[in-house]
């Protein structure tokens, strides 16, 4: 019942970091450079999850996923079934809560790439999109595998939205650290610190990932 | 032959970007002015990379820009090479990937010039393999050219390509652009502040100052203008002749030029007998006798001429540009107070000793 919960919050992870590279990658390059006067707030409203609580963050979602909510309500109509209570519905509410965590790095290695790339890139003929993928994004590679990292370990320690938004059914939306609440509850502690350590080591280890790659990484920018 | 049409104009807080001028798309075009004044501001917005200026471009018959009929060609489909100031090579690529990034984007229908012919021409074919950071200054500048080139450009717009070089570097590399007019007839709009660059390169000079064109034409033509003396520096002025190697003299450092029949002495030239050379005798280095030279004067090279316009004043007031003819236009620069003094007219005949120097060879 462990693993399962355990093989869950990966799944969890793995979608919701998928989703915000292809969501997040765009508004990171759009934030990086543009002069419109929009920025601030998006800006803002990207770092709110930081700040919120993830009661509040998650008592919204949950608003909005039901059966009556804005993206619950259509989802229904469309699917037959609600969005709140469902691996779906996580990975929804996972996308907003860990959105900074992707798009702050981005965007910050868009900034440092700068526009000059893209401007050689595209006198040699490139498209916007080419250039993007062919020249930014191998220059940002750092900021990918920072957005990846940061996305992904964040994710897998949500509690507080998840809770809220796909409770503690097991097999579906009961992730691990709901689990080690679980344990925590019944005075289950061995379960908990097996549970807990593993949390704490695949965090650990990815972190150290990261600051590795990133200090080995080919492209330098500056 | 076509011409490049551009009207543009941008503000920037305490400084207007306004031009107009038209210059012929053959050979190299050099845009030439002080840090500041525009150079590469005209150059970004030909290229297409300052959609902000208003105005229009035309490239011979394509219509590039017109905000009439709100056109708009996106630099990619101008089909123009650019040579930054700083060379901007892409970090992650390595050299021969930076060459090909452009040559891939280019159709094979449009291409001109091959991998080998390119990279061989501009000695680039020892450090393929290498990354930008593993490369000198200069190596990297030629890459970018390489690089621009490889796409086939039918305009290569170069920003101060040259600057971080050495004049070995340079020498090598003048040939080369001079070949990429000869021989693929490529127009190259060329911005330096290097005037060694210009005699060397150019046939026409677009000359900026304070976000306006200030005379275009062909360069013998703008640098013997006296009446530019007000408006720019007055050591950028003189006259520019085209010359012929005669002969050396390596006991004494000098080389014999020659033309129309006449002949100067410039520092030794490694060029072989017979080569042309462009010299520049810039207008500050010109004095006016009235006698014939003697013997005992240490000029060496003295013309006779006419005198066919006198001023106005240069910039600092206290010169006048002097216009002479010596079989070719000659321009001086003299004091006020030396006008007064031989009461130079109009029509008269005077004696003309300067040094002369060929520039950046």
């Amino acid at each position: 019942m462990d693993w399962a919960s355990l093989w869950l919050t990966m799944q969890l992870a793995g979608v919701t970091v998928a989703v915000l590279l292809v969501v997040g990658t765009p508004l990171a390059w759009w934030l990086s450079c543009t002069k419109s006067r929009a920025r601030t707030l998006v800006e803002a409203v990207v770092a709110l999850p930081i700040v919120l609580p993830p009661t509040v963050l998650g008592f919204y979602l949950l608003v909005a996923l039901g059966p009556h909510g804005p993206i619950g309500g259509p989802w229904k109509a469309l699917t037959g079934s609600a969005l709140s209570f469902t691996f779906t519905g996580l990975v929804i509410a996972s996308t907003f809560y860990s959105l900074p965590f992707v798009v702050q790095p981005l965007q910050g290695a868009f900034e440092a790439v700068g526009t000059k790339p893209m401007e050689v890139a595209r006198s040699l003929r490139a498209s916007k999109l080419d250039a993007f993928f062919t020249v930014v994004s191998p220059m940002a590679l750092r900021g990918y595998v920072s957005a990846l990292v940061l996305g992904f370990a964040h994710t897998l320690g949500e509690f507080g939205v998840v809770l809220m938004v796909g409770g503690n059914i097991p097999g579906v939306t009961r992730v691990l650290s709901i689990t080690i609440y679980d344990h925590v509850e019944s005075l289950e502690y061995t379960q908990a610190h097996v549970l807990s350590a593993t949390l704490l080591i695949v965090s650990f280890l990815m972190l150290t990932i990261v600051y590795t790659v990133n200090r080995r990484l080919p492209v330098n920018v500056s | 032959m076509s011409h490049l049409n551009a009207r543009f104009r941008l503000d920037y807080p305490g400084f207007r970007f306004d031009v107009d001028c038209a210059f012929p798309l053959e050979g190299t075009v050099a845009v030439f002015g002080v840090s500041g004044s525009g150079k590469t501001t005209l150059l970004r917005c030909i290229a297409g990379l300052s959609p902000v200026a208003s105005g229009f471009l035309a490239f011979g018959r394509e219509i590039w820009q017109d905000d009439a009929h709100r056109t708009f060609v996106s630099i990619e489909q101008r089909r123009v090479g650019i040579v930054f100031q700083e060379a901007r090579l892409f970090p992650h690529l390595n050299v021969e990937h930076n060459l090909t990034y452009g040559m891939k984007r280019t159709p094979p229908s449009q291409r001109r010039m091959t991998f080998d012919q390119v990279s061989e021409l501009l000695g680039l074919t020892a450090f393929l393999q290498r990354r930008p950071h593993q490369l000198s200054g200069g190596e990297q500048r030629r890459v970018a050219i390489g690089r621009a080139l490889l796409t086939s450009p039918q305009l290569l717009l170069m920003d101060e390509p040259l600057v971080s070089l050495d004049q070995e570097r340079k020498k090598d590399i003048f040939p080369f652009i001079r070949r990429l007019n000869q021989e693929l007839g490529i127009p190259v709009l060329y911005v330096t502040h290097d005037l060694n660059e210009i005699v060397q390169l150019a046939r026409h000079v677009v000359l900026m100052k304070r976000g306006n064109v200030v005379a275009t034409g062909p360069i013998q033509e703008v640098f013997a203008r006296q009446d530019l003396s007000m408006l720019v520096e007055s050591n950028i002025l003189g006259a520019v002749i085209e010359t012929r190697i005669a002969g050396h003299e390596p006991q004494f450092g000098l080389t014999r030029v020659d033309f129309l029949g006449r002949s100067l002495f410039i520092p030794q030239e490694s060029l072989p007998i017979g080569a042309t050379l462009r010299i520049q005798i810039p207008a500050c280095d010109v004095s006016l006798t009235m006698d014939p030279p003697t013997a005992s004067g240490s000029m060496l090279n003295v013309l006779e001429a006419t005198i066919v316009d006198i001023g106005p004043s240069s910039r600092n007031g206290y010169a006048v540009a002097v216009k002479l003819d010596a079989g070719c236009p000659l321009l001086a620069m003299i004091t006020r107070k030396s006008l007064q003094r031989l009461k130079l007219t109009i029509g008269q005949t005077v004696h003309a000793s300067f040094k002369a120097v060929a520039l950046g060879v």
